[in-house]
């Protein structure tokens, strides 16, 4: 899983190393483009990932004792903090579509033309890579899923327990992502509407 | 002398082969060597068909003036490209012999991830086949390096699905590297200590490093290109602001190190059978075994070395030129032990020792021809012209294709149970190796005379060279041919190999041919290093029959 990960890590690696070179080479497009962020939305969904870290935690936690109930209950909770996370998402990308900063198909720049290339591939960027991540979320949300139905069968014990403790380090790898994807996207400018 | 079966063997009774029958129990199993046979048999498909646009390339090369249109040409070349580098070279060795191979020679049953390794097959397949559907309606035209910003504005070809294959055949390299990796880790037999394992091991488990470490960059980048050309966003396009050279710095970060996903495991394959036909133990087996995780790691380092001429920062060229240099000396220590491992070997010419010589002479050459490309000042002059091809084509095709088919000989009796025609075998290696040169020794002169790449149309002056290049073509076809019928007449008609025709050394070799589903009857243990031969007693004895022989005349 460790190995896995690596191979993540270099997966967002090349977007972040892109993101670099649009931030370096428009920096101001950049910041205009990124006030239109929703930074107190992304502030929530951060909140809600790093609690669901949490719960994901107590479930690895409580699967190693073997405490089979309390496994699927935190499970279960940690799947709904993805869906709601997944929920504002949705949210905030019609949000866009809506203000018309949506890239290629509905872009309408109002603010200095100046700026308009510069923002729109900040958009553009900021669309590939939290809908990355947003599918990493969907698919650790099916791996928890699958655990769920698994511990309810009773198939962990304290001994064996690897598949619970390996979907968690994916969620906690997806939040981490998260935690970097956030201020580099959201918090540019200081936020003041 | 070693040498092929004196004795009569029986094929034995219930092995991987006939363990299930019908297609289903093939296309749903989980044998790491029927896996293998299946990679065996769509890779030579996809092999062939790169062939057939090598052809075409070649047929419109014969003479200077215009066969095929511009456009078409284009999109031959490409496809070749694509075909060759995606859907042969980079799994070729790795999904054949390392996935039919790893396994046995570490004493395992199977790879640690079987379903995961069958997922693998089926996401090449799928890949492969939607890379091969964008061919068939119409191609592509960008070459197999998709720079922007042609490829995400003005191609009015099939970026996109051929793109999505090459994303999807991605992941099948992710998957086979996260399983050799982690079935490596866990799963040798006991006694099979680090210091033991085959060196094909070591090069497989390098590869795979660089395969999970470099894949996800090309995946993203392709992810990026494919977004771009629906989005019409320029990240990559300087109309609209973007960056052409960050597309090619992302592509070859992977693209380099993919270089050594085709080289490192074909580089295992001949430390095994320079080993096994000169009777010795490999010289220097662990810098042979480090200078793989060397080469591993500093392939990721050399990139830039693909933007001498891009406008890329002079003190970047510098650098990228020196690291480049640096990166070439691991290569030449894996040559020197193999040429020193031959000395005072007991030597003996089968077909699969006539590919480890071939690969030898044609990797150096390969090898030292990408010192000129990496000499800074040199390769303004011979970039992008034949100078390349014909540089790349010594190692991609020089090197890994022949080891690729010396390994397909040497292990073609363990993984079907029957041996080859050797007077068949040995006459295709030599018309491969003569056709070969023939055709691109040509074209370094080419390239040094300044004939560009990339062009279906050339001066007259250049027309000799051109011929002799498609002269050789033609042989190297012949020779790539043969095999396919020798060795698929020799699984019916080939004399039975018995557990080990070559006398050689290693697990592989001490469980039956072909073998049982689990490998082995019982875990084997493992009590010597790698290749414990003798070179001395070997050679003595076989003096000794030379000497009764010519006594007996
Ligand atoms: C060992 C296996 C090797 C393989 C499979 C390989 C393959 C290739 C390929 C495919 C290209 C062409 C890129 C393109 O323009 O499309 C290339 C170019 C190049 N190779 Fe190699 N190479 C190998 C070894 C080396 C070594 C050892 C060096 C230098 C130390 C080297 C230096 C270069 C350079 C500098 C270029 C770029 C030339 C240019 O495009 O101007 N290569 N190589
Ligand atoms: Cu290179």
């Amino acid at each position: 899983m460790w190995a896995f990960l690596v191979t993540e890590v270099m997966f967002f690696g090349g977007l972040f190393l892109a993101y670099t070179f649009l931030r370096w080479k428009y920096h101001d497009a950049v910041v205009a483009a990124s006030g239109h962020l929703d930074w107190i939305l992304g502030g929530v969904n951060t909140g809600v990932l790093l609690i669901s870290s949490l719960t994901m935690a107590m479930a690895v936690h409580a699967a190693q004792e073997g405490k089979r109930k309390a496994t699927v209950n935190f499970l279960i909770l940690t799947m709904i903090l993805g869906a709601v996370f997944l929920g504002v998402k949705a949210f905030e990308y019609s949000h866009k579509w809506h203000d018309g900063l949506f890239p290629g198909f509905n872009f309408h720049w109002t603010e200095n033309p100046g700026y308009a290339g510069g923002a729109e591939m900040f958009l553009f960027l900021y669309f590939v890579m939290t809908g990355l991540h947003g599918l990493h979320m969907v698919v650790g949300i099916g791996l928890v899923a699958w655990i769920i139905k698994r511990a309810n069968r009773g198939d962990f014990t304290p001994e064996y327990n690897i598949p619970v403790e390996i979907t968690g380090l994916y969620w906690h790898f997806v939040d981490i992502v998260w935690i970097f994807l956030y201020p580099l996207l959201y918090l540019i400018q200081p936020p003041h509407h | 002398m070693p040498g092929a079966t004196n004795g009569v063997f029986e094929m034995p009774k219930t092995t991987y082969i006939n363990a299930q029958e019908g297609i289903k129990s093939w296309l749903l199993t989980g044998d790491h060597k029927r896996i293998a046979i299946l990679y065996l048999i769509s890779i030579s498909i996809f092999f062939a068909l790169g062939g057939i646009f090598a052809a075409l390339i070649r047929i419109e090369l014969l003479t200077p003036g215009p066969d095929l249109e511009a456009e078409m040409y284009n999109r031959a070349f490409t496809a070749h490209g694509i075909v060759m580098v995606f859907m042969f070279l980079i799994p070729a060795i790795p999904a054949v012999l390392g996935n039919f191979l790893l396994p046995i020679m570490i004493g395992a049953r199977d790879l640690a991830f079987p379903k995961v390794n069958l997922l693998s097959w089926y996401l090449y397949m799928i890949g492969g086949l939607l890379t091969l559907s964008a061919m068939l309606m119409g191609g592509v035209d960008t070459g197999w390096t998709f720079y922007t910003p042609y490829s995400t504005s003005y191609s009015q070809s099939y970026v996109f699905l051929t793109g999505l294959g090459i994303f999807i055949m991605g992941f099948s390299s992710i998957t086979t590297g996260l399983n050799f990796v982690i079935t490596t880790h866990k799963m040798r037999a006991p006694g099979m200590t680090w210091s033991r394992l085959p060196l094909f091991v070591w090069s497989q488990y390098a590869t795979s490093l660089v395969m999970l470490l470099g894949t996800p960059v090309i995946a993203i980048t392709v992810v990026l290109l494919a977004a771009e050309r629906v989005f019409g966003v320029g990240v990559f396009n300087p109309n609209l602001g973007g960056d052409p050279v960050l597309f090619q710095h992302l592509f070859w970060f992977y693209s380099h190190p993919a270089v050594y996903i085709m080289v490192l495991p074909a580089m295992g394959v001949i430390s095994e059978l320079i080993a096994a036909f000169s009777r010795r133990r490999v010289f220097g087996y662990s810098f042979v075994a480090f200078s793989s995780l060397a080469i591993a790691i500093f392939g990721f380092l050399v990139w830039g070395h693909h933007l001498f001429v891009s406008g890329q920062s002079a003190y970047a060229g510098i650098i990228f030129s020196l690291l480049s240099f640096i990166v070439a000396i691991p290569s030449a220590v894996k040559v020197f032990n193999w040429t020193t491992t031959l000395y005072k070997g007991s030597i003996s010419y089968e077909t699969p020792m006539l590919y480890a010589l071939a690969f030898i002479g044609l990797f150096a050459i390969g090898g030292l021809t990408g010192l000129f490309c990496a000499a800074l000042g040199l390769d303004v002059h011979i970039t992008d012209t034949y100078f390349i091809i014909a540089h790349f084509h010594y190692v991609m095709v020089g090197a890994t294709v022949i080891a690729y088919l010396g390994g397909i000989h040497y292990w073609w009796p363990k993984m079907t149970g029957r041996t080859y025609p050797e007077f068949w075998g040995k006459l295709s290696a030599m018309l491969i190796y003569v056709g070969f040169n023939l055709t691109f020794f040509p074209q370094f002169i080419l390239g040094y005379l300044g004939m560009p790449r990339r062009y279906h149309v050339y001066p007259p002056e250049y027309q000799v060279l051109n011929v002799l290049s498609t002269a050789g073509a033609s042989v190297l076809a012949i020779g790539f041919m043969m095999p396919v019928f020798y060795l698929l007449w020799s699984l019916k008609f080939g004399p039975v190999a018995g557990p080990n025709p070559w006398g050689a050394k290693g697990l592989e070799w001490e469980t039956a041919s072909p073998p049982p589903t689990l490998n082995f009857d019982a875990t084997p243990i493992v009590t010597e290093e790698a290749y414990a031969y003798d070179a001395e007693a070997e050679e003595s004895a076989y003096q000794a029959a030379l000497q009764q022989a010519k006594h007996a005349k």
